[in-house]
């Protein structure tokens, strides 16, 4: 579904990403690994159409369709969600009212008329407890006054409304206690099929034990230098990155 | 001299007509004002607080003055349909500067209460008009002092003591004319002891390409205990000037809610002057603008705290777009001696393009020690991570930024006390952001009280 050839991007004339292949097919489960400030988040950026990113070269095809020249609404449409390190607050628009917009403007996209205000919120009933979102949050600002791990559901909350096919967590381990972990990862599993993907963005091993993915890959300095099974992640756990960024770094070196 | 010579000139030539349009107090200040106007120089546009305004600009057009109160042909009460609903109010008008009510505006309406035309309330209430007429408003202020020269007619809402009004009144405003036209129109708002009532003023203009200056002053008289809810909507055209002075006295006790509600409109500025005589008394004064093409909103407000133990909570917020103008210049003035006083003032300002501008200037003296006072600004443009992680879920950007900047005035809206309004303001602000058109009240040529 996911065909990553050769990418490059910037920011403000910064190059982050320096020639990013990957390949994802649908119900396989990939992680990004990766020390700090490698370009894990810059990918998910670049792959969602964050416009403060440039794509400088390479190209991205999403079922065979150019996903770099989609703006980001469209990437939605077509089954691409990304799942934010950092979700945004958006005080002043209602989570119930943010979702309805949301999902009218994707039935719109197919030609569908928008959804009646009973089915809704029984969609919205059902999703909320795939990852026990509490009632109350669905009512208030867009992740305005949630806490750490109530954000972080209300990712996968969203993931669950608009049933993409391809989803990118970025870092969405992070900041969580150890049972907010397993309540989003249990929700990452329960979306989980034969015909969608998940590209697990993560730095340290503990997400793996709970969703288990079938691609390790190594992002460092804007490139994927190593990629295996789910011992790499554990090989990782044991040795650090510092191995990976020698033997790196040795061959820069040579070259 | 500039452009206030054509009204004095005006007024002198026919000064017998003009009386004889009016009556009592009205006619009595005119010589004083026209001597005021004799010496003035209007601010010159980037002066001290006047830093986007252009009076004179503003004043040199050639309008017609309807000194002579001809009747336009025009039945606003027959024909006017309130577009927010289950809002249930008194419906009184003024056509161009011209009063009428609608047939039914008395019905429900206490004893103990006078609203209806200035001018006759200056013959049947010749006392309490002159008690209070020109009292609080200030001569040296240019608006005023030519207000004062020629306003005719306009409301007068006098509340006895301990009357409560419980149906709103509803004043509409309607600038309606072939020809260029400057409306004058004087609102005077005496609240006694104890008494409260709900005001919703709507300015329209009903032809979008005549040149039209609304000029008015509004005086508002808040005796111990009272409270006074005042809405002020402009949703006029881009060819419509307004300027408008707004004079407030607060004795103790009062609780006043002042809100300028700026929809609509060609180039504006709302002035806020107001003091508090009396402890224990508040005042909320918020205001909204929303500015896109080429219009322009400047506000300016100047709040003295002069006895202790009041609160002042004011808020403006302008979202502009395109080559629109916002000013604002607020002081808050606490004087020696007002202890425990209250104060926040806040601007807050969305320029969404690079051609848009906004000036602030936020301001507090404070001459007393015992005080809480805070004041602030900002100007920014909308978040753009906010924008992007709204785009990520598969809202369009324009759904995105539209929904961004109703959520910024939402904290405005729903300070709105009037039962109906607040609904009807988070719709009419919606479909003003996403281009649509405004109805508001709806007058009868131009639009109607349906959803369009």
């Amino acid at each position: 579904m996911l065909k990553v050839n050769n990418l490059h991007a910037e920011i403000n004339g910064k190059e982050i990403l320096k020639g990013i292949n990957l390949e994802v097919r649908p119900g396989e489960v990939h992680a990004i690994m990766g020390p700090n400030g490698s370009g894990k988040s810059t990918l998910s950026m670049v792959l969602a159409g964050n416009p403060a990113y440039t794509v400088t070269g390479g190209t991205a095809e999403f079922y065979g369709k150019d996903l770099l020249a989609m703006p980001p609404e469209i990437r939605s449409h077509e089954g691409l969600f990304l799942g934010f390190q950092y979700p945004v607050e958006i005080p002043g628009v209602s989570m119930v009212n943010f979702m309805r917009a949301a999902v009218n403007a994707k039935r719109e996209y197919f030609g569908q008329p928008p959804m009646s205000a009973t089915d809704f919120l029984k969609m919205m009933r059902e999703k909320r407890a795939i990852v026990e979102l509490d009632n109350k949050l669905a009512s208030r600002s867009v992740n305005e006054g949630f806490s750490g791990g109530e954000k972080k559901r209300n990712e996968i909350f969203q993931m669950a409304v608009l049933e993409p096919k391809l989803s990118i967590l970025d870092e969405t381990d992070s900041g969580l206690d150890i049972d907010a972990l397993r309540v989003v990862a249990e929700g990452v599993n329960k979306l989980k099929s034969d015909n969608n993907a998940t590209i697990v963005i993560t730095h340290y091993q503990r997400l793996l034990d709970y969703i288990k993915p079938e691609f390790i890959h190594i992002l460092y300095k804007g490139r994927i230098v190593m990629t295996g099974g789910p011992e790499l992640a554990l090989e990782l756990e044991e040795r650090g990155y510092d191995w990976i960024k020698q033997q790196v770094d040795n061959e820069e070196n040579k070259g | 001299m500039g452009a206030l010579q054509q009204y004095i000139d005006l007024y002198k030539e026919h000064k017998s007509l003009v009386d004889s349009g009016s009556a009592g107090v009205l006619n009595e200040l005119r010589p004083a004002a026209c001597e005021v106007l004799g010496n003035m120089e209007l601010p010159a546009k980037g002066s001290e607080n006047y830093e986007t305004t252009d009076l004179e600009k503003i004043l040199s057009p050639d309008y017609g003055v309807n000194i002579g109160r001809v009747n336009i042909d025009v039945n606003p009460a027959a024909t006017f349909h309130c577009g927010v609903p289950s809002l249930s109010t008194s419906l009184f008008f003024s056509v161009n500067d011209l009063y009428a009510e609608a047939a039914d505006a008395r019905i429900g309406l206490p004893e103990g209460m006078y609203v209806g035309s200035l001018r006759q309330f200056a013959i049947t209430h010749p006392e309490i008009c002159a008690k209070y007429y020109g009292m609080c408003a200030d001569l040296n202020n240019p608006v005023v002092a030519l207000n004062t020269l020629l306003a005719q007619d306009g409301i007068a809402v006098w509340v006895k003591k301990g009357v409560k009004v419980e149906k709103p009144i509803q004043i509409v405003n309607i600038l309606q004319n072939g020809a260029p036209l400057m409306a004058v129109r004087r609102v005077l708002v005496i609240m006694e002891e104890d008494s409260e009532i709900k005001i919703l003023t709507c300015d329209h203009t009903q032809n979008p390409d005549v040149d039209f200056l609304a000029l008015q002053t509004v005086e508002i008289f808040a005796e111990k205990n009272s409270r006074l809810d005042y809405y002020d909507l402009e949703e006029s055209t881009e060819k419509t000037s307004r300027l408008s002075a707004m004079y407030i006295r607060e004795e103790e006790g009062c609780e006043l809610v002042i809100d300028g509600l700026t929809l609509y409109n060609g180039t504006t500025r709302n002035e806020y002057y107001s003091r508090f005589e009396g402890e224990h008394a508040s005042l909320h004064l918020y205001g909204m603008g929303i500015e896109d093409k080429s219009r322009h909103l400047d506000t300016y407000s100047r709040i003295e705290h002069r006895k202790g133990y009041c609160n002042t909570d004011e808020l403006f917020k302008y979202v502009l777009d395109d080559e629109a103008i916002g000013a604002f210049a607020g002081l808050i003035k606490v004087d020696k001696g007002a202890d425990k006083t209250e104060a926040y003032q806040n601007n807050r300002n969305i320029v969404g393009s690079d051609t848009a501008k906004m000036f602030s200037k936020p301001q507090l003296e404070i001459y007393n020690d015992d005080v809480k006072c805070s004041h602030g600004t900002a100007i920014g443009q909308l978040d753009e991570m906010q924008v992007f992680y709204m785009r990520t879920r598969g809202l369009p950007e324009q759904t995105a930024k539209l929904l961004l900047k109703q959520a910024f005035m939402a904290d405005v809206i729903e300070a709105v006390t009037l039962p109906g309004l607040k609904e009807r303001l988070h719709m009419l602000v919606e479909r003003r952001f996403a281009g649509g058109v405004s109805s508001c009240a709806v007058c009868n040529s131009s639009c109607s009280g349906d959803t369009k």
